[in-house]
């Protein structure tokens, strides 16, 4: 396209139909234990 | 729902819903301002009329063509249809544990949310027993869950490290009978480290968190011994030695900025000077009134310092070197699934914290507050209706959330911070979601940057 370039694979609404398995990390647990980022979380299923 | 925003030259559109990230030329942001779903097959009249004072018709026809391909594919304007999977994690089983070993220090931090190490109820080691007693717990109530998630955190973890080293051993024993696999993480202000217990943690832990604020003088003003002395240079020593001697296994330096140090992003690059790459430095949550505090007022700095740090950061990277900041790290394809998003970390649901007491919070935070106990391990209580309660709060329930662009990214914020700081942990702490929010955006830019998208050099 000219004008927009898409820069990711934009799969939320997919990940819905198969997530919340659980196997990932509590986002707290990882670095910061002071506030909440989840989006920096990997999938680990 | 879209989010647009300028930063840097580029000209970024963040489709909320779907997650789709675009970035477009000047003609297609403004277009994005003049149109609303559902779209139309051709361009509204009034936008075309109003958008052809500073562009060519033929351009704008073309660009609107591209919006409503776009709008099509479900990557722009998309639909938020998450909320019929609000309740899937109700009732979920606990898989991490936050276990407070010592409520004590031998640092007397000016801004700990542990009140320098005892959170207000006096200073104790919890005991093996005890520690024991939750392990039991966290195995019992995991249900199906594999990977269990167990953080030892304090208080200072090393002044009882033989208790980390015992509860340790214990969980590997009951591994392969449960059919779960351990996950030890520590978080540690490291006077005490040395060479055991070095070798320990790289061994047994899968991640270790070491406390150090960046420069010097930054570390020494807040983290000081009961003496006052700075505790800087008896630590980075020892950092630097567990981190050469821990390999490829995840580590992070992690600061607190203040007041003090509104340029923090020479805090973040001092790190890297001392020779460690894996880095988080954030924001004080504090009281107000506090001096160290950070406030609605030092909002367009610190904005401007996160620019400063993602540009430095840039800059740093044309020198073919590398480090990760823990807050510009954002994996836009494979992060976690929509499900993990609506409700974040889980405190009080698949998440809580143990004290050297036994009792149980939802988290390390909520722990000394009484509205906030959840029960205790040696008399086998345990508050299912509190459980159930956190289980429900998640952007749905949110109020503010419901609305916001970042709602996918942050997943309504820390509980324990809103109920502290907003007065309920449904309610928004507006300090921490501005900040959120700004990182989440040089994130975004610094990724196109990465990707080689070219912008105009003049505007960052």
């Amino acid at each position: 396209m000219k004008h927009i370039k898409t820069i990711n694979k934009a799969n939320l609404k997919a990940t819905a139909a198969k997530g919340g398995c659980g196997k990932c990390q509590a986002s707290c647990q990882s670095a910061c234990k002071t506030s909440c980022t989840v989006a920096n979380q990997k999938c680990e299923r | 729902m879209i989010h647009k925003y300028k930063l840097c030259g580029y000209n970024v559109v963040l489709d909320v819903n779907s997650g789709g990230v675009h970035i477009v030329d000047d003609l297609t942001y403004d277009l994005l301002t003049d149109v609303e779903p559902p779209l139309a097959e051709k361009c509204p009249e009034e936008v075309l009329e109003k958008l052809s004072k500073f562009y060519k018709k033929e351009d704008i026809i073309s660009c609107y063509e591209e919006v409503l391909e776009a709008y099509k594919e479900g990557i722009l304007f998309s639909e938020d249809n998450y909320e019929q999977y609000a309740d899937m994690s109700v009732a979920s089983p606990i898989k991490a544990m936050c276990l407070n070993i010592a409520h004590d220090c031998n640092l007397r931090c000016d801004y700990c949310f542990a009140s320098t190490g005892d959170f207000g109820s006096g200073r104790k080691l919890m005991t093996y027993e005890t520690g024991k007693k939750a392990i039991d717990f966290l195995l019992e109530k995991s249900a199906n869950r594999e990977n269990l998630e167990l953080d030892f955190f304090g208080g200072e973890p090393l002044m009882n490290f033989d208790v980390v080293k015992q509860i340790v051993e214990y969980a590997r024993s009951r591994e392969k009978e449960y059919g779960k696999r351990f996950r030890f993480t520590i978080t540690t202000n490291g006077m005490l480290l040395d060479d055991d217990k070095i070798d320990f943690i790289n061994k047994e832990m899968s991640n270790v968190v070491l406390s150090v604020d960046g420069r010097k003088e930054v570390n020494d003003r807040v983290r000081h011994r009961v003496d006052g002395s700075g505790s800087y240079d008896k630590i980075i020593p020892k950092y630097r030695k567990l981190v050469e001697k821990r390999g490829d296994k995840e580590y992070y330096v992690r600061g607190t900025y203040t007041k003090y140090n509104l340029d923090f992003s020479d805090d973040v690059f001092s790190l890297v000077d001392e020779g460690f790459d894996q880095i988080s430095v954030e924001p004080v949550v504090a009281d107000p009134n506090e001096p160290y505090a950070l406030t609605e007022k030092d909002l367009p700095v610190i904005f401007k310092e996160y620019e400063k740090l993602m540009q430095r950061i840039v800059d740093y990277e044309k020198t073919g070197k590398k480090f990760n900041f823990f807050h510009f790290m954002l994996d836009l394809d494979q992060g976690p699934c929509a499900i993990k998003r609506l409700r974040g970390c889980g405190c009080g649901n698949d998440y809580i914290a143990i004290t050297p007491d036994g009792d149980i919070y939802p988290c390390h935070q909520f722990v000394g507050d009484d509205n906030y106990k959840m029960g205790n391990i040696d008399e086998g209580t345990f508050n299912y209706d509190m459980k159930n309660d956190f289980s429900k709060m998640h952007i749905y329930t949110k109020p503010e959330c419901h609305d916001c662009w970042a709602k996918f990214y942050c997943s309504g914020g820390c509980n324990a911070n809103n109920y502290k700081y907003a007065g309920d942990t449904r309610k928004a702490y507006r300090m921490s979601c501005e900040i959120e929010k700004k990182r989440l955006e040089c994130a975004i830019v610094l990724r196109a940057i990465r990707m080689g998208e070219s912008a105009d050099p003049s505007e960052c």
